[in-house]
């Protein structure tokens, strides 16, 4: 099978125009299907009551930002590595959800925090290294359109993202490195302490984050490509 | 964004290959291209026949560009040994007393370059070609804000140069005393 | 001659005819770290809690203001790509360069913390344990802002673009030098903020001279 075939701007074009309308369909489906299993079937927690509840929200949101920032620099490592116009442009469309994705986690994890531990913010690990992880994306954000060229932008943001990669571990092992405000992993492949809806209801917002990042970087990526493309025959075709 | 295509020379030995063009139709490009600071979207470099090995074709390449690579805090004669230990080459005292008199900056060696005019900190250039035996010299535009006489210096040690069996690659406005065995015009 | 020594040499000479930037950074640091209990009050207990984190954000923010000039000059007259074609391997005379950057601007901070620290009333053994994480955590900074500062030649933006990519990257060695001091000075063991320092300075030492390579190269293409 020949690798590269998708990675003619023209074809990914096409395949992403034809993917992301489902993608959003599905995020649609498994968000309201996430949301009925948090919000109405989960039940009330023991100790934080229905403050809890933001959970749903703030894990896959959390857990999306890391993920994204790994993409991220997975693309930026094959175009780095193979030479591609399409890496490059991948790793730009998804820096802007990771982004939002950090900032929701944050955001979420500051209101889950004042009425459970009386505190907007505490200085632990996790929420430090997730603030650098967003810094991160801006970063890279900054630096790829802060050229001239836009070929040059797009190896030196995939150098800062491979750079910033090992922020990664730290923020997902920090719960084990450090006493933090943040219990250890509850979720873990080999099995969970969570009440099981509770587990499925952030599982299924987890995908429903997932399908529409999908959908959301896709369009965001079409962008992207019809902007570097503009001057070749396929896209004045258009 | 596409500056030139098609372009394609060769150069043996004791020949010197003159690359002219309107600006910006992408000289300086592909002299980097050349000497290996930028990547060249498509097209091969032969060196002796074949791709060259990259750190014995750096020994190899003698570059300069427009910048002329000299530090204003550093006297003459330290420019010119910081240049030379940068090439791994080592000189007598002699040839480099030498070679600094030839492009006349003999009593201006103790002065930090920031003193000299422009004209005089290519001549520390001058006085490195004088004094590296590098094989291949590509060359952007080197008789830039050289006067009467540094041009007829410049022109002389091109002739050594070619006489002596080495090669060299020069974009240049100007022409140059010697004529070039390859012409290679760019841009339309 | 190596690369390396090449590039340590020729930049401590070209810092020594021309030490602005060096005591900029000195002068930036004893400043700052002055000015902060003239703002919060001079209270001993105060000082003495908040020291050792007001001398590592000093030292921090002395350390990056040095960035910008780190191959900005070599990069506009023509020296960075006269080594980029050198025979010389490109991570000897860039490591070399990244250890002249470091004897010029983070050793003296390390030299002069001890002293700046006295006005905080820190007790020896923790202005020994700030000066030593200095000396790992320095050099640290040192890698990580020349890789930085590589990726930003040439770049719009400038100043402020190289604190948004250096400044998070700082931050862990802010983290783990500062709690070292801070553990000192709560009575316990320091070691482990040390060590991960020290894990780090040795991580950064083998990953980040190639990344400023290409760094390099990319700003050169």
């Amino acid at each position: 099978m020949n690798w590269f075939y998708f990675a003619s701007p023209s074809t990914f074009y096409r395949l992403a125009g034809w993917v992301a309308p489902w993608a959003f369909a599905a995020a649609a489906i498994l968000a309201a299907a996430g949301l009925y299993m948090g919000l109405v079937v989960a039940p009330t927690d023991a100790q934080q009551g229905e403050v809890y509840r933001v959970i749903f929200i703030h894990v896959p949101a959390a857990w999306m930002s890391m993920f994204l920032y790994l993409v991220m620099a997975c693309y930026a490592a094959l175009s780095l590595t193979f030479n591609t116009r399409l890496g490059a442009m991948m790793a730009r469309a998804l820096a802007p959800t990771g982004a939002m994705f950090t900032f929701v986690a944050l955001w979420t994890g500051a209101f889950w925090g004042r009425p459970t531990w009386g505190t907007y913010w505490a200085w632990d690990a996790r929420m430090v290294s997730e603030l650098v992880l967003l810094f991160l994306y801006f970063g890279f954000m900054a630096l790829a359109n802060a050229f001239e060229d836009p070929r040059r932008g797009d190896r030196a943001a995939s150098l800062l993202a491979l750079i910033g990669v090992v922020n990664l571990p730290i923020i997902y092992f920090s719960v084990q490195w450090w006493n933090t405000l943040h219990q250890g992993s509850t979720v873990k492949f080999t099995g969970t302490s969570m009440h099981v809806t509770m587990l499925w209801g952030m599982l299924l917002m987890a995908f429903a984050c997932w399908m529409y990042a999908m959908g959301a970087t896709l369009v965001r990526a079409r962008a992207i490509i019809l902007e570097r493309e503009r001057r070749t025959r396929w896209a004045r075709a258009l | 964004m596409r500056l030139f295509r098609d372009v394609s020379f060769a150069a043996q030995a004791g020949e010197w290959v003159e690359v002219r063009g309107p600006n910006g139709s992408g000289k300086t490009t592909l002299l980097r291209g050349l000497a290996g600071l930028t990547r060249l979207e498509a097209g091969e470099v032969l060196w002796n026949g074949a791709p060259p090995r990259a750190d014995e074709f750096r020994a190899d390449v003698l570059y300069a560009g427009h910048a002329a690579g000299v530090k204003d805090e550093l006297t003459v004669e330290e420019n010119l040994q910081v240049a030379l230990a940068l090439r791994g080459i080592t000189v007598q005292a002699g040839a480099f007393d030498e070679a600094i008199a030839r492009v006349g900056l003999a009593r201006r060696r103790r002065l930090p370059a920031r003193r000299l005019s422009a004209g005089q900190r290519r001549r520390i250039g001058m006085a490195r070609l004088v004094l590296d035996p590098a094989p291949l010299w590509i060359l952007d535009e080197p008789l830039t804000a050289l006067d009467a006489d540094g041009e007829a210096l410049f022109n002389a040690l091109l002739e050594q140069h070619v006489a002596a069996g080495r090669v060299a690659v020069i974009a240049t406005h100007q022409p140059l005393a010697a004529r070039p065995a390859r012409e290679v015009r760019l841009g339309a | 001659m190596n690369g390396f020594t090449w590039a340590f040499a020729r930049d401590l000479r070209i810092a020594w005819r021309h030490p602005g930037e060096t005591l900029l950074v000195i002068a930036f640091f004893a400043l700052v770290c002055t000015l902060f209990p003239l703002g919060i009050g001079a209270e001993p207990r105060i000082l003495e809690r908040v020291g050792p984190g007001v001398i590592w954000v000093c030292a921090l923010l002395a350390a990056f203001l040095s960035l910008p000039a780190m191959f900005a000059a070599d990069y506009t007259d023509g020296s960075l790509e006269q080594m980029t074609l050198s025979p010389h391997p490109m991570m000897a005379w860039a490591s070399g360069k990244i250890a002249a950057h470091w004897a010029v601007t983070g050793l003296p901070l390390t030299v002069l913390s001890p002293l700046l620290a006295l006005q905080y009333g820190l007790d020896g053994a923790t202005l020994g344990t700030l000066a030593f994480g200095l000396l790992i955590g320095t050099p640290l900074l040192s890698l990580l802002g020349a890789a930085c500062s590589a990726l930003t030649l040439g770049a719009r933006g400038g100043g402020v673009l190289l604190a948004l990519l250096a400044l998070p990257l700082f931050v862990p060695v802010l983290i783990f030098g500062a709690g070292a001091a801070e553990a000192q000075a709560a009575g316990v063991s320091p070691a482990p903020h040390l060590s991960l320092l020290g894990a780090g300075l040795l991580a950064g030492c083998v990953a980040l001279p190639p990344a400023v390579c290409a760094a390099i190269r990319i700003a050169l293409d």
